[in-house]
């Protein structure tokens, strides 16, 4: 009966979020990845008094995605040695972009299986210092190299293969996918730890170089600096670390082809519709019922896509959502508070947890000029690569 | 020689092997290699009878590892596609240049260049042919020939 009740997890917390901490995003020069974690995780213990890192934290999950940035991989044992957790299990994950999205599905399944009562998990990654097409050519290795990369498409060109489908199937325009910036960049401007905080006009979206055709500069997230962590421990011991935790109640994570050609269709991701599905299942959630979502907006067509896979609207009505405001501060869901990874900055390895950091603060009421109203639900969504990983995470508040 | 016929005889009760003593293997770099040759070719399983383009050497539909090479049409029509400005450096020198996915007539799907229109012409849904002429970026490793595709 006890056993029954225990694989029963429908609606019910799976792990509870005590503490959260995150960088400034940005340009760190003079910084290495390892310092701009222990940036993230000493706010983290500081928000969190009732815990005792060295004593309570029994194992470290990490996403980052590439070693080439720094030269330096074993990233897991480097992070904890930084943060000071010396001589726990420490284990880096790589997808591409979604990495820590997958070490937030890791350590929910360290908890869970009840190996370990508490548990940190992060991302980070230093990009900055790179230039632009050596940063390129790393970010090209989360796509299929024989046929992707060996025939020049780049990581934009393959979300403008998407977007170029999307609007042909559905009549989205270059002007939808300007929305998502200028959106994104006004969401950024209320961030004080966004990469840019500066807002944009429609003008200045649609005027921007182009990158890959229907993609310009601003349809583009930033190459950024940046490290983000959460502490989750067992529901039942939340209270014991604070009295407002926030609950995970549901997690998705999926697979697909790494070669996007070979995919059915171009204009949403399988991946990300299934994780989603088994997200919302889990938690018992309708996506009229999120309140307010981080979605992975590496390329604003991403975003459009994210709304539709997320049943935020019907497949091919993403364009016209973001038009509505519906997904704007104020709006009937806000997306991407934060500024998103078009704002907010997108250093790969940390984008999962950032996003969970930022939906943290929003049910906590600790999101500042940009706290949304009344918010019970959250979700985050996170995309490696093309679409081959996705995770997706939804949240409660106490 | 009795030695020879004991390891002929091997290779006929390990089938796996005995494909591979006769068959070019299943294998990205032999798609390549039969581009360099002017062919495009795919490998089917011989026991599902899915067709795999690229080929694999294990079918990921019913775990199969026997397959026999089968052409594939050379024409399609194109699906979707962009024109990339901002190009990795081995490809700076081609850049803008138009990329898409063709999928065949036998409803395979394939990427590449699309050369020989201007970018403004491409549509969706226009009819490209492969071309097997080699392209001039060059990378160190590995080796392989380049297709793309061209108006048919």
């Amino acid at each position: 009966m006890v056993a029954k009740e225990k694989s029963n997890l429908k609606g019910k917390p799976l792990v509870s979020i005590v503490s959260a901490g995150l960088s400034k995003f940005g340009k760190l020069e003079g910084f290495y990845a390892r310092e701009i974690f222990a940036e993230a995780a000493k706010e983290a213990f500081d928000r969190c008094p009732n815990l005792d890192p060295k004593k309570d934290i029994k194992a470290l999950f990490v996403g980052q995605m590439g070693e080439s940035y720094e030269h330096q991989g074993h990233t897991g044992a480097t992070m904890a040695d930084w943060a000071g957790l010396l001589h726990i299990p420490a284990t880096r994950t790589e997808a591409a972009c979604a990495s820590s999205g997958v070490a937030l599905r890791t350590a929910i399944y360290a908890v869970l299986s009840g190996l370990c009562d508490v548990v940190m998990v992060g991302g980070v990654e230093k990009m900055t210092h790179r230039t632009t097409p050596e940063v390129t050519e790393y970010l090209a290795m989360a796509s299929d190299y024989p046929f992707e990369q060996w025939h020049g498409i780049t990581f934009p060109g393959l979300f403008a293969l998407m977007a170029t489908a999307h609007m042909h199937e559905y009549g989205t325009t270059e002007q939808h996918l300007a929305m998502v910036a200028v959106k994104n960049h006004y969401h950024g401007s209320l961030n004080p730890k966004a990469h840019m905080q500066k807002e944009i006009t429609l003008e200045n979206a649609l005027s921007s170089r182009v990158i890959a055709w229907p993609l310009k500069l601003y349809d583009c997230s930033l190459i950024t600096d940046g490290a983000s962590c959460l502490i989750l421990t067992k529901p039942e011991l939340a209270k014991k670390y604070t009295d407002t935790p926030v609950h995970i109640i549901g997690s998705g994570q999926a697979s697909d082809t790494i070669g996007m050609y070979e995919r059915e269709g171009f204009t949403s991701l399988t991946a990300a519709k299934l994780a989603g599905k088994k997200a919302y299942e889990m938690a018992d959630v309708k996506p009229e019922e999120i309140d307010v979502a981080e979605v992975h907006d590496c390329f604003t067509i991403a975003e459009i896509i994210a709304y539709e896979d997320l049943g935020f609207c019907k497949p091919g009505e993403g364009g016209r959502l973001v038009e509505s405001g519906d997904t704007k501060l104020g709006g009937r869901i806000p997306v991407n508070t934060s500024g998103g990874l078009k704002a907010k900055g997108h250093p790969v390895g940390a984008t999962g947890t950032a996003q969970a950091y930022e939906i943290y603060l929003q049910l906590t009421g600790q999101a500042d000029k940009r706290q949304v109203k009344d918010v019970e639900v959250g979700l985050t969504h996170n995309v490696g690569g093309s679409g081959a990983t996705a995770a997706v995470h939804i949240y409660r508040r106490d | 020689m009795l030695a020879v016929q004991a390891l002929q005889l091997q290779f006929i009760f390990i089938g796996g092997i005995k494909a591979m003593s006769e068959q070019a293997p299943f294998t990205i770099e032999q798609f390549y290699k039969q581009i360099l040759q002017g062919k495009l070719m795919g490998g089917k399983c011989k026991k599902c009878g899915k067709v795999h383009l690229p080929p694999r050497p294990l079918c990921d539909n019913c775990f199969s590892k026997e397959f026999e090479w089968v052409e594939l049409p050379e024409n399609g029509k194109l699906l979707t596609y962009t024109v990339i400005y901002v190009a990795p450096t081995q490809f700076q020198g081609m850049a803008p240049y138009a990329v898409g996915i063709v999928q065949l007539e036998n409803g395979l799907k394939i990427p590449g260049m699309i050369r020989g229109v201007a970018p403004e012409q491409i549509k969706i849904g226009m009819p490209l042919t492969i071309d097997f002429g080699t392209c001039a970026a060059t990378q160190p490793w590995p080796q392989w020939p380049r297709y793309h595709f061209k108006p048919a």
